[in-house]
C-alpha cells in the first residue's frame, strides 16, 4: 500500500517535472519575447531590462530557477500584471473557477448517475433510450454551443440571471449548469455501461438467488463495482473542471483562471504560464493518486501492491 | 479483407461483410451515415453553386433574418451565412479527417511497436503514455498554436499529437492479446518473419479496433479545433470554420441571434450523427462488448 503510493508520488512528480520542461522549451521556442509590447526601447535598457529578468541567462539556467521557485515556493513575479507573484494571480482566480466547478461536478453526478442507472436496470425500454438520446445530445452540444445558448436563454431572455460577469451571488449558477450538463451525459453513458456490466456478471446472481431485493442488488452489491469507470472519468474531469473552462469562463466573462491559460501564452508571460501549467499538473496528479485509492477502496480485486 | 474465392464469401460471410450487414441493420447509423455523406457532399459542392462567395459582403443586408435568398441570413457585415456554413464545413471536416488520420497513424505505429517489443521497452513506453495522459493538452495546444502560428496544417498536426494516446493503448492491447494466439504461434512456427506476422496477421486483426476508435475521435478533434477557434487561436476570420462562425454567433446573438443558430446546428447535428455512426461501428465490428 505505502510502496504502492510512494511510486504514484515519485510517477507524479516526473510528471509535474516533464510539463514544466515541455512547456519551458515550447515557450522559448516562441517568437518574441515578453517585451515585445514596449515597441523602441533603446538597445542599453532592453538588455537591463533582459539582465533584470533573468532573460539573458542560459535556457538551463532560466528552467532551474523556475523549477527551484516553485519547489520551494519561492513564487516569481508575473511583470505583465502589474508586478504581482504568479501564486496571488492564480490564488485570486482558483476561488471563483473552484466554486463554478465543484457546482458544476455536484449538478453533473446527481444528473448522470440516476439517468445512468435507470437506463441500466431497465434496458431496451422508452427510459433507457430516452435516457441515452439525452446523453448523446448532451455530449454533441458542446460547451461553446450550450454556453451562449443558455446565457440567450437565461440570461439575455428571460434575465434570471447576469448572462456575464462576476457580480451577484449567483452568478456561478448558468456556468455550472452549462458544464455540469455536459460532463453528466459523460457520467450517464459510462455509469450505463459499467452497470451493465457489473449486473451480468455471477456474483449479483448469487446475491439474487439468495434473495436480496432488486433495489439492494443494484446498490449494494453492484454499484460500488459500476462506479470505477466513472471514477477513472472523474479525475482528470475533476482537475479539469476546478482550473476553470477556457470556454465557459471565456462565454461568461468569468475572472477565474481559466483565461490565464490562454491570455498568458498569448502575452509570453513565461512566468504565469509555467505557473499555470504547473498547477494543472499538480491537480491533475493529486485526482489521479485520489482516483486510485478510492477504487482500491471500491474493488478488493485491484491491489495496490501491483503498481 | 484478404481476397477470398467469391463463393467462399458467399458461403460464410467473412468479418467484415458481418460487420456491414449488422451495420446496415441499425437504422439509426444508417440515417447518421447518410447524413454525414450529404453534408460532405454539400459542403464540397455547395458553394460552387451559391450566388455569393463566404467573404463578399453586402452592406445594404447587414444582419438579415433568414430569408429566400439568404437561407441562414446574413451576418453584421452582409455576408451570406449559409455559404460561409458551408466554407466553415469544409475546414472543420477537413480538421477532423487529416487530424485523425495524424492521430491514428502515430497510435498505431506507437501501439504496434510498444506491443511486440520486449518486455522493458513496452513498459518503459507505456509508461511515457501514463506520463503523457496526466499532461494539460488544451493548455499544449494552446501554446503549441501561440508558438508556430496559426495556419491550417499546423493545427491539425498540433490536434493530431495530442490524440493520438488511446489509439496506442488500444492498438498495444490487441496486439498483445494477439501475439500468443495459436494463428500467430503457427505462422511464426512455419518460419514466418517478423515483418510478415506484421503486416499479414497483426494489422488486419488491429483494424477493427482502429476503426472503432478513429471514429470515436473524429467529432473530438472537430471540437477541439472550433474550441480553438472560438477562442481566437484557430482558424482566423475572416477564413471560416463553424468554430469561428459560432464565435462570432455568440457575440452578437442577443440582436441576431439566428447568427448562432445556423452554425450551432450544424455543429451539434455533425457531432451527433459522429457519436451515433462511431456507437453502431463499435457494435457492428465488436459484437461482444454488448451496448
Amino acid at each position: 500500500m505505502l510502496r504502492f503510493f510512494a511510486s504514484r508520488l515519485i510517477q507524479g512528480g516526473i510528471v509535474i517535472l516533464a510539463v514544466l520542461c515541455i512547456t519551458f522549451v515550447l515557450l522559448k521556442r516562441a517568437p518574441g519575447s515578453p517585451l515585445e509590447s514596449e515597441r523602441n526601447i533603446p538597445e542599453h535598457i532592453r538588455a537591463q531590462k533582459m539582465a533584470q529578468l533573468g532573460l539573458d541567462q542560459p535556457e538551463i539556467v532560466q528552467l532551474w530557477r523556475h523549477i527551484r521557485g516553485f519547489a520551494t515556493f519561492q513564487f516569481p513575479v508575473s511583470e505583465k500584471n502589474g508586478g504581482r507573484t504568479v501564486d496571488e494571480i492564480i490564488l485570486q482566480g482558483f476561488p471563483v473557477s473552484a466554486l463554478v466547478g465543484c457546482a458544476a461536478l455536484v449538478i453533473a453526478l446527481g444528473l448522470g448517475i440516476p439517468m445512468g442507472a435507470l437506463a441500466a436496470v431497465r434496458p431496451n425500454t422508452l427510459e433507457d433510450r430516452a435516457c441515452m438520446m439525452a446523453a448523446t445530445a448532451g455530449i454533441c452540444t458542446p460547451s461553446l454551443v450550450l454556453g451562449p445558448l443558455m446565457a440567450l436563454i437565461f440570461g439575455l431572455k428571460l434575465r434570471w440571471f447576469n448572462a456575464s460577469g462576476w457580480y451577484d451571488a449567483d452568478d456561478w449558477v448558468l456556468p455550472a449548469l452549462t458544464l455540469g450538463i455536459i460532463y453528466s451525459a459523460s457520467i450517464a453513458r459510462l455509469t450505463r455501461a459499467g452497470l451493465r456490466e457489473t449486473l451480468a456478471q455471477e456474483f449479483i446472481r448469487t446475491a439474487r438467488a439468495k434473495g436480496a431485493s432488486e433495489t439492494a442488488v443494484v446498490f449494494r452489491h453492484a454499484f460500488k463495482l459500476a462506479c470505477l469507470p466513472v471514477l477513472n472519468f472523474l479525475g482528470p474531469a475533476a482537475a479539469g473542471l476546478l482550473s476553470g473552462s477556457i470556454v465557459t469562463e471565456v462565454v461568461f466573462q468569468l475572472p477565474g483562471l481559466g483565461r490565464h491559460f490562454v491570455g498568458s501564452a498569448v502575452n509570453r508571460d513565461y512566468e504565469l504560464a509555467m505557473a499555470c501549467a504547473a498547477f494543472y499538473a499538480v491537480l491533475i496528479v493529486g485526482f489521479n493518486l485520489l482516483v486510485d485509492a478510492i477504487q482500491a477502496l471500491l474493488n478488493p480485486r485491484i491491489g495496490l501492491h501491483k503498481a | 479483407m484478404h481476397a477470398a474465392p467469391e463463393h467462399a464469401a458467399r458461403a460464410h460471410p467473412g468479418p467484415w461483410q458481418a460487420a456491414w450487414r449488422r451495420l446496415r441493420r441499425n437504422r439509426l447509423a444508417m440515417a447518421a451515415l447518410a447524413f454525414l455523406i450529404l453534408l460532405v457532399a454539400v459542403c464540397v459542392a455547395g458553394p460552387l453553386f451559391s450566388p455569393y462567395g463566404p467573404n463578399d459582403q453586402d452592406l445594404k443586408l447587414k444582419a438579415t433574418a433568414p430569408s429566400a435568398a439568404h437561407w441562414l441570413g446574413t451576418d453584421s457585415l452582409g455576408r451570406d451565412l449559409a455559404t460561409r456554413a458551408l466554407h466553415g464545413g469544409r475546414v472543420s471536416l477537413l480538421v477532423g479527417i487529416v487530424a485523425t488520420l495524424v492521430a491514428s497513424v502515430i497510435g498505431v505505429g506507437y501501439g504496434l511497436v510498444a506491443g511486440l517489443a520486449g518486455r522493458r521497452l513496452d513498459a518503459f513506453m507505456m509508461r511515457l503514455v501514463d506520463i503523457l495522459y496526466a499532461f494539460p493538452f488544451i493548455t499544449f495546444v494552446i501554446i503549441l498554436v501561440v508558438v508556430f502560428g496559426r495556419e491550417l496544417w499546423l493545427i491539425f498536426a498540433a490536434i493530431g499529437a495530442v490524440e493520438w494516446l488511446t489509439m496506442a493503448r488500444v492498438v498495444r492491447g490487441q496486439v498483445l492479446a494477439l501475439r500468443n494466439l495459436e494463428f500467430v504461434t503457427a505462422a511464426r512456427a512455419s518460419g514466418a518473419g517478423g515483418a510478415h506476422i506484421l503486416v499479414r496477421h497483426m494489422l488486419p486483426n488491429v483494424l477493427g479496433p482502429v476503426i472503432i476508435y478513429a471514429s470515436l475521435t473524429v467529432p473530438g478533434v472537430m471540437l477541439l479545433e472550433a474550441t480553438l477557434s472560438f477562442l481566437g487561436l484557430g482558424i482566423q476570420p475572416p477564413d471560416a470554420s463553424w468554430g469561428v462562425l459560432i464565435r462570432e454567433g455568440a457575440d452578437s446573438m442577443e440582436t441576431y441571434p439566428w447568427m448562432l443558430a445556423g452554425p450551432g446546428l450544424f455543429f451539434s447535428a455533425t457531432l451527433l450523427a459522429l457519436n451515433l455512426l462511431g456507437d453502431a461501428l463499435r457494435d457492428a465490428l465488436d459484437p461482444k462488448s454488448g451496448g
